[in-house]
């Protein structure tokens, strides 16, 4: 096979591969935006094509106390997952990648099991541990099962920062006569600031749109998917679009928000 | 019979001085625990180690625990008996494990032909589209629940689909909602990014280099991908495999709210046991074989994998 026929084939396929793509993205987004679509409909159950279309789910969700509520509960637990989450994950990062001891390799593969295991039934079973150790239910023990689960791809994030990290610019700080806690917050939190912020992310976003583990963790204090799963399933109601149009748009803000901030702070 | 320590292997600098009984085992024991917690590397894992332990071994302990006491006790300090396990197999709950099997490993097929073009481009053409990343990850931080409900008003009677073609052509199109193909439609969107991007880092492992000896030895684009891309590849995609495969097999959302109900998948037997039932014993028994499904496939991968190297590279 010639040079140029090689090239023309490679075209050809990374085309494909491009149509492909767009596909994928449409397969994604196709119900994403139906839900936006609904949430303007003023109809009660969703007809296509949209007759008429209103603001007032928008109005009832933003006026409702109860969903107040359940935004309060959902925002409290994902800041504090976030903020556990990050501190464990930086330690547990630096034990993952940057150290070198006995135990390391057996560690690295325990602290991703819960990734592969199936969120429901942790949930459940997080919830039968808390019951044996007579611990109610509530935000509390929605944060510990998210903590559970985010903690290992928090460390995972910001491992992959920390492989790309040199020892010997510690090393040189040392030298120079810095501290322990000087080379941790002057050197090693820079150098890995781009991993515990994409981590910081991972954390917040995963524990906001999480339902499996917080269906059966938070009891009577609901979050958002929690509740909208109940909608869902059971009394049906309009303001379900508009509330998971709003929790989609906030994910893209934190999403779309977080990476422009993080490339500003890297080109400074 | 206190003497000074000797030199350690671990680390020499410390001022501590560890009490030694020679001879005893238990003492030599306990020393080398105490070194072990030496190690910088060993002391930043304890925190992450103990939310894992108390949040996943505790808990997964204890549904093994429960699995093995009389039906429809509350208490865990019985006598242990084997008759959940023996109510599984006579009440016909294996049936929603082999759907759940089954289901799981139709989406799993399906993942892997449907992601490969998409990883291959993330990690070979578009490398540097930032966009495109966030863009398909940013599903996962939108509950699937809500995602699950916009194909429901997708493939509705009147819905986005079958709105369309009414007006456009006139044409109404047949029920698409609950049945058992449009639940894998629900596992297979819910899971893609679970294949996608391991998938797409295993591939972005295969060497450029190696790649274009191949071609330039005339091998032909299949031979290529046959025997030089996906053997290379093979860590990412095993992980993209059974990461789809697990969270598929114990799944719960969409077989509910797009299959209607029409497949009983085991969380929802899982979920029925524990809650409506009351019946912790079994509901245990029938988490328990599936911590056993997913520990031989997951234990069975993971002892293989170097996360080194799979992690490191730029």
């Amino acid at each position: 096979m010639s040079a140029t026929e090689t090239a023309y084939r490679n075209r050809k396929s990374e085309k494909a591969i491009r149509v492909w793509t767009v596909v994928i993205l449409l397969f994604i987004y196709l119900p994403m935006v139906a839900v936006f679509i609904a949430s303007f409909s003023k109809l009660r159950f969703f007809m296509f094509p949209v007759k008429a279309w209103s603001l007032d789910w928008y109005a009832s969700v933003f006026n409702s106390i109860e969903i107040r509520d359940y935004l309060g509960t959902s925002l409290l637990i994902a800041g504090v997952v976030t903020v556990v989450s990050v501190v464990l994950a930086i330690a547990g990062a630096l034990a993952f990648a940057r150290y070198e001891w006995k135990g390391r390799s057996l560690y690295q593969k325990l602290i991703l099991l819960p990734i592969f295991f199936p969120q429901a039934v942790l949930g459940l079973a997080i919830l039968l541990w808390s019951s044996a150790l007579d611990l109610s239910p509530g935000w509390q023990l929605a944060v510990f099962a998210h903590l559970v689960w985010i903690i290992p791809i928090v460390t995972l994030v910001i491992s992959i920062q920390v492989y790309g990290f040199d020892p010997s610019v510690e090393e040189a700080a040392y030298d120079l006569g810095a501290s322990r806690w000087q080379v941790f917050t002057e050197v090693t939190l820079p150098i890995l600031w781009p991993g515990i912020f994409s981590g910081a992310l991972f954390a917040f976003l995963l524990s906001w749109g999480n339902f499996p583990l917080s269906t059966f963790t938070t009891g009577a204090e609901q979050t958002v998917p929690v509740w909208l799963y109940a909608k869902m399933v059971a009394g049906y109601s309009p303001q379900v679009p508009a509330l998971g149009s709003l929790t989609t748009l906030l994910a893209g803000l934190v999403l779309f928000g977080g990476y422009w901030l993080g490339r500003r702070k890297a080109k400074k | 019979m206190n003497m000074p320590s000797k030199s350690y292997s671990v680390t020499d600098s410390s001022p501590e001085r560890l009490p030694e009984n020679r001879g005893s085992a238990l003492n030599i024991r306990v020393r080398n625990t105490l070194l072990w917690f030496r190690q910088p590397g060993a002391l930043l894992s304890l925190p992450a180690l103990l939310i894992f332990v108390a949040g996943f071994i505790g808990p997964l302990g204890l549904v093994v625990i429960y699995s093995l006491m009389p039906e429809r006790s509350f208490a865990f300090n019985q006598l242990p008996t084997l008759e959940n396990f023996v109510t599984i197999f006579q009440e016909g709950y294996y049936i929603s494990y082999a759907w759940s099997v089954w289901l799981a490993l139709v989406s799993t097929l399906i993942l892997i032909v449907i992601c490969w073009p998409v990883a291959y481009g993330l990690s070979r053409i578009f490398r540097r589209s930032m966009i495109l990343t966030l863009l398909l990850v940013l599903p996962l931080f939108v509950s699937e629940n809500v995602r699950l409900f916009g194909w429901v008003l997708t493939l509705l009677n009147h819905g986005i689909l079958d709105g369309t073609t009414r007006t456009l052509f006139g044409w109404e199109l047949p029920d698409m909602l609950y049945n058992a193909p449009v639940t894998v439609l629900g596992m297979v969107y819910v899971y893609l990014p679970f294949m996608l991007f391991p998938m797409s880092l295993g591939i972005s492992m295969v060497p450029d280099a190696c790649r274009e000896a191949a071609f330039d030895m005339g091998a032909t684009r299949w031979q290529v991908f046959k025997e030089v891309e996906l053997p290379l590849a093979m860590p990412g995609i095993m992980i993209g495999c059974l990461l789809s495969f697990v969270l598929v097999l114990g799944s719960i959302s969409e077989a509910k709210i797009l299959g209607g109900q029409s497949i009983i998948m085991i969380s929802h037997d899982i979920e029925t046991a524990f809650t409506y039932a009351q019946n912790w014993p079994l509901g245990s028994a029938l988490s328990t074989l599936l911590i056993l499904l997913t520990a031989v496939l997951v234990i069975g991968l993971l002892s293989r994998l170097n996360l080194d190297n799979l992690l490191s590279r730029k």
